[in-house]
């Protein structure tokens, strides 16, 4: 099954039940280095919880996740985080205290060894400040990057979840519905911001948003029921008589 | 805090002996070492956003140990010390093996047990401890040849032991580590998505707290030159968390005005009414209710009100 080049992911035969209830079942998945997958589905569809357990936030009953062709099954978070997973959250998961710049640098010292550095003063260390701006530049916030993140607008937080995936360099980003409750002129912002991701991270999303999510994705994952429905490139899917059967209830 | 104002704070601190006489250089050298005990609670509670109620176990412990070591084998302060913090320091590593299973509720049920267990094994473990009579016959040091027995170069060797301690609690607070640590208490699953070792950032948090705990309990012993279990009961344990929530938790100086709010309201009160704790805790109500967050956060707050009222 698994020929060429390794997948950037590649979910095998993934299992979780809760209580009885199987919310991810049996799904396999492979995507390509590069690749932008969208991932659609009604509401409990599984997939959230398919995105917490390639994090590591749950533990599968049993299949395999690679990322980069390494098992990461039995790893914890952090550890498929060192590995160049990055994800964003649907709930806005974010340090409201601290300014925009500091939400960056803890993202950046996520996956540098100077996070274990107990003597040093953290404001000293201007490179990394300096490097947090250009990240918020990048997502259009460097003029609010001294202030309080709990002061901006629920807008530019979905902009920081972002520019925080971002800072990581990730090999492969999981974007949780990242225009969740924006309005038409912040989606369209986003849109853009996404679009401009560099092409050497590999972008799988979830998003109800059938416009925005369709110009951005070339494969999409249909979900319902913790079950791969439907998989093919954007015309298959939306031509796929399952998939108007899903979401009409035709 | 900033440098300066703990100069300042620093050179108040050493001026105190001129203007005060042994009684009160001796509330002052109390007060320190409360300040210490306080700020390495302060890691775990404030900085970590892990409250725990077992605290006095390390303080406890590293006063024993400097204390048996002598008694036991008429070992030095030069050796002693560093033995009791090292001893103690490896009980908070195996402690924190066991109380960070658990987070929250749960860990404080547990720092509580653990604390209760040295609490009733001082009492009971008589060839060691010498049960309720505790351990007595202790001597100061004699750091440099120079005699602690007297109030005042007691009080300015507690002073510079204070002072180191607050410097490397600070450093440890405002470095990259206590960035992530405080990370770790606001959104540990965010942190633990970034790639943080949440697990890890906890551990070595827990075991930092314990070793100035035990500094906290070496000039507690030595200030006594007594050690009871008392010292490991919870009483003492709620006392100093209560310093830290009353004075501010994740602030620098937040603790050190909680101990000496303690510290006196103990000394001053119980003089005049055996039920102080009552009226400690009547204390603890009043700061709750006005300033939840803490006295020093809470004054700061008033007085931004007073100033932009002024402006």
């Amino acid at each position: 099954m698994n020929p060429g080049p390794v997948m950037a992911l590649e979910v095998r035969n993934l299992s979780k039940s809760f209580g009885g209830l199987p919310a991810t079942n049996d799904v396999s998945l492979a995507i390509a280095a590069g690749e932008r997958r969208l991932i659609i589905g009604p509401n409990g569809a599984g997939k959230t919880t398919l995105f917490n357990l390639i994090t590591g936030d749950l533990r599968g009953d049993k299949g395999s996740i690679k990322i980069f062709g390494e098992e990461v099954a039995r790893l914890r978070t952090d550890q498929r985080a060192q590995r160049g997973l990055a994800r964003t959250f649907q709930i806005i998961t974010l340090f409201p205290r601290d300014t925009l710049a500091h939400n960056v640098v803890l993202a950046m010292l996520g996956l540098s060894p100077a996070r274990w550095d107990a003597l040093r003063p953290l404001a000293r260390r201007r490179d990394l400040y300096e490097k947090a701006r250009e990240v918020l530049a990048r997502v259009g916030l460097e003029a609010v990057a001294e202030r309080p993140l709990s002061q901006i607008s629920y807008g530019e937080k979905r902009r920081v979840e972002i520019a925080m995936a971002l800072a990581q360099n990730p090999k492969l980003l999981l974007l949780d519905e990242p225009l969740a409750g924006l309005s038409h002129e912040e989606r369209q912002g986003v849109q853009a911001l996404l679009a401009a991701i560099p092409r050497d991270i590999t972008v799988v999303m979830i998003e109800h948003d059938m416009d925005t999510a369709l110009s951005f994705a070339e494969q999409i994952t249909l979900l319902h029921y913790g079950k791969v429905i439907v998989e093919g490139t954007r015309a298959e899917v939306v031509a796929h008589p399952r998939t108007r059967e899903v979401y009409l209830g035709a | 805090m900033n440098r300066t104002a703990l100069i300042v704070c620093a050179v108040l601190a050493a001026l105190i002996p001129l203007v005060a006489g042994d009684y009160y250089i001796n509330l002052s050298s109390q007060i320190l070492i409360a300040a210490v005990f306080a700020l390495s609670l302060n890691l775990l509670v404030g900085y970590g956003g892990l409250t725990s109620l077992g605290h006095a176990a390390y303080m406890g412990v590293s006063a024993y140990l400097s204390g048996w070591l002598f008694l036991k084998f008429g070992m030095g302060h030069m050796l002693s010390a560093p033995l009791a913090l090292l001893g103690t320091t490896l009980m908070a590593a195996l402690f924190g093996l066991v109380a960070l299973r658990a987070s929250g509720i749960g860990f404080l049920m547990i720092t509580l047990a653990l604390g209760q267990v040295l609490w009733g094994l001082a009492f009971r473990w008589v060839t060691v401890t010498n049960g309720d009579n505790g351990l007595s016959g202790l001597t100061r040091p004699m750091p440099f040849g120079i005699d602690l027995t007297g109030a005042l170069p007691f009080y300015y060797f507690t002073l510079i032991i204070s002072i180191i301690s607050i410097v490397c609690i600070a450093a440890f607070a405002y470095s990259a580590f206590g960035a992530v640590l405080r990370g770790t208490r606001d959104q540990p699953r965010r942190m633990l998505a970034l790639g943080h070792n949440v697990w890890m950032v906890r551990y070595v948090t827990f075991i930092t707290a314990g070793f100035w705990s035990a500094v906290s309990g070496l000039l507690y012993v030595y200030y006594h030159k007594f050690i009871h279990p008392a010292a490991l009961a919870l009483t003492n344990s709620a006392e100093v968390l209560l310093m830290v929530i009353a004075g501010g938790t994740g602030t620098l100086i937040g603790p050190v005005v909680g101990a000496a709010v303690v510290v006196l309201l103990k000394n001053y009160v119980s003089a005049y009414v055996e039920r102080w704790t009552m009226l400690l805790g009547f204390v603890f109500l009043l700061i709750v209710l006005f300033m939840p967050d803490g006295l020093v956060p809470g004054v700061k707050r008033l007085w931004m009100r007073f100033a932009r009222r002024r402006a």
